[in-house]
């Protein structure tokens, strides 16, 4: 009994992970339909920029991440301003082409810069410390502080997004993006923000990611694809729907690796297609696709 | 009376056009008695490479599924491949074919789950399919489980008419097998070109290529558009099936990370078709010439062509989202394969 009140506690805290992963990704689908293949990619860059901060200023992956999100929106500007925004449109083939170029170009630049080795972010004793529920249960500070960091970016989101004039603009694209422009909102301009925003939340994603375990160049992709599960799940536009998706992910993975350790992934997969024959358009869907 | 009009597909050269493609082919076959081994081997990759494209291309180019989850079929085939030869003891040339029919209707289940989806959600769900076929096979311990396994000698020496070939050509068994495999590779390759080719020029063509311009209007016009797509997922499951088997056949060694890789078999794949041309059959032609040409130069440079190649998609998807062959026929007026109908006038040259 106590082994299953452990699997669903720490699969409720993976999944406050996966919603980290996904919840960058859930507010440009939400917006702009951009269906970013790099997501996963840009993610284990984000890590490493951490990394390189941490180990040329001697910082703390806390303290490193705060200065690198700051970069990180940069990035995510410029990278929808120059290059997404030619992408969008009707028809989905060019973001997912470009996104998938993109995706390429980043994982063989790490690897070109960094080499395959595995890398890690060392936050000291934080990393092992875990608190004693009684009975037996106990929960990593760790695992404990991505959740809550998941649920603090996505109150932090919903907050920009609907208390917020430019969350008014985020909608009022996401919704009907010819009206907006008529109404004076530069499209442009709101999906290089919506991005940079994105990405600002990759840092945090990052940070953990890389705390949390190892990482290298190659493992981008697996990353998205628990991101856009969740994403799916979640339902498009709803970002406590991610935060769902992400938890019900996490779960289905602690519970099978529980059955089988080698089921870890593959339960967490079946989850998310049982879901979509069930419900296609998600669980709480906000948005019309 | 006067003559009525007519429907015609093609033009003054078609026939021409037919002739000098049969003496394309014609060569082809005719190539391993006096080419190098290297070319055979290299053509081999060409033809499945161009098999998987025209493949994607009436996928996605036509049929409107836009799928990031062939590799599922690639690594359902050349698992199949493993299990009929290995475990049933089947000759491979017909262990190739029954994979093929095989993927096919494994790729019905499939359709069950990521039909249900659109767009994006469509294209994320077939990669996530793929992802279970590979978690799944993986716990597959008679063929190696996560690690893989290898196709024993025996198996690959002894593929049916290797001790014609090998008495015909004076060769060593490694050679006849060889020759072997690439006329089953341009087989399956000149096949699936011809196939393309019959569907589009046929009802079922000007169905598809009705659901690719307007999908309500499609159905408005008495398209049964569910019923079709089903049908060229289920038929490019197969084909895609079929290369799969044929591909490690070759390689004689499979795993479930290179059999279900997306890089490899539909990231390059997608390339492959946006580089020559998405929505017409020279454009894999083309794009798979290119992709060779790119990779035996460059290959060698490692991470650096990869980044190029990711670079190139970005461009080409950019600048040039028609292809090569899109700006080809645009400037030239240029068809290779005529499926556009055009009414004829009575009197006129047809």
């Amino acid at each position: 009994m106590t082994a299953w009140l452990d699997a669903l506690l720490q699969g409720i805290m993976l999944g406050g992970l996966y919603a980290l992963f996904a919840a960058g990704l859930s507010l440009i689908f939400g917006i702009m339909r951009l269906v970013n293949l790099a997501h996963g990619d840009l993610i284990v860059l984000a890590a490493f920029v951490v990394l390189v901060v941490t180990t040329a200023l001697g910082l703390d992956p806390f303290l490193a991440a705060l200065l690198a999100a700051p970069l990180l929106f940069a990035f995510g500007y410029a990278l929808q301003f120059i290059l997404l925004n030619r992408t969008l449109g009707r028809d989905i083939l060019p973001p997912l082409l470009v996104t998938f170029g993109l995706s390429i170009i980043v994982q063989n630049g790490l690897l070109e810069a960094f080499s395959a080795d595995s890398r890690r972010l060392r936050a000291g004793s934080i990393e092992t410390e875990s608190l004693s529920l009684g009975g037996g249960l106990a929960v990593g500070v760790m695992p404990l502080l991505t959740l809550a960091s998941a649920v603090l970016a996505i109150l932090a989101l919903n907050f920009l997004f609907y208390r917020t004039s430019l969350g008014r603009a985020f909608r009022a694209t996401s919704d009907d993006p010819e009206t907006a422009q008529l109404m004076g909102i530069d499209n442009k301009r709101i999906f290089a923000l919506a991005m940079g925003v994105a990405m600002t939340v990759v840092a945090v994603a990052a940070l953990y990611l890389g705390m949390r375990a190892n990482f290298d160049p190659t493992i981008g992709p697996a990353r998205l694809i628990y991101a856009f599960e969740a994403v799916i799940i979640g339902g498009l536009g709803s970002l406590w729907g991610t935060l769902a998706g992400g938890i019900i992910i996490g779960l289905a993975q602690t519970i099978g690796a529980r059955i089988d350790p080698e089921w870890q992934i593959l339960a967490g997969h079946v989850a998310f297609l049982i879901v979509l024959v069930l419900r296609p358009r998600g669980l709480f869907p906000r948005a019309v696709d | 009376m006067e003559a009525s009009y007519r429907v015609s597909i093609g033009g003054r050269y078609t026939r021409h056009l037919a002739l000098a493609g049969a003496l394309v082919v014609a060569l082809l076959v005719a190539l391993p008695a006096f080419a190098a081994r290297s070319l055979i081997e290299d053509l081999i990759f060409v033809f499945y490479m161009l098999a998987l494209a025209q493949y994607w291309n009436l996928l996605a180019g036509y049929a409107g599924l836009i799928s990031v989850g062939q590799q599922a079929f690639v690594g359902l085939g050349g698992y199949l491949l493993f299990a009929l030869a290995i475990m049933a003891g089947l000759d491979p040339l017909v262990a190739i074919v029954l994979a093929g029919v095989i993927a096919g209707l494994l790729a019905l289940p499939t359709a069950f789950v990521v039909f249900r989806l659109r767009g994006a959600y469509f294209a994320i769900g077939t990669w996530v399919v793929a992802e279970v076929y590979r978690l799944v096979l993986a716990q597959w311990k008679q063929l190696g489980g996560g690690t893989g396994t290898s196709l024993p000698p025996e198996i690959t020496n002894t593929v049916s008419g290797i001790e014609g070939v090998k008495a015909l050509f004076d060769v060593r068994t490694s050679a006849a097998r060889d020759m072997i495999l690439y006329w089953a590779a341009l087989a399956l390759a000149a096949g699936t070109v011809a196939a393309v080719y019959l569907i589009l020029r046929s009802r079922h063509g000007l169905a598809l290529a009705a659901i690719r311009d307007s999908e309500p209007a499609a159905a408005s016009a008495g398209v049964d558009n569910f019923r079709t797509k089903l049908s060229v997922y289920v038929a490019t499951a197969a084909g895609t099936g079929m290369v799969g088997a044929l591909i490690y056949l070759q390689k004689a060694r499979i795993s479930p990370d290179s059999a279900f890789a997306v890089l490899d078999w539909t990231a390059y794949v997608i390339l492959i078709v946006v580089i020559g041309g998405i929505g017409t059959i020279e454009g894999p032609i083309i794009g798979v010439l290119v992709f060779y040409l790119l990779q035996s130069y460059l290959a060698s440079f490692g991470t650096w062509y990869l980044i190029l190649l990711g670079a190139l998609a970005i461009v080409i998807m950019l600048f040039a989202p028609k292809g090569i062959w899109g700006y080809v026929s645009e400037r030239f007026g240029l068809v290779l394969f005529p499926i556009r109908r055009r009414l004829v006038r009575p009197g006129d040259a047809p």
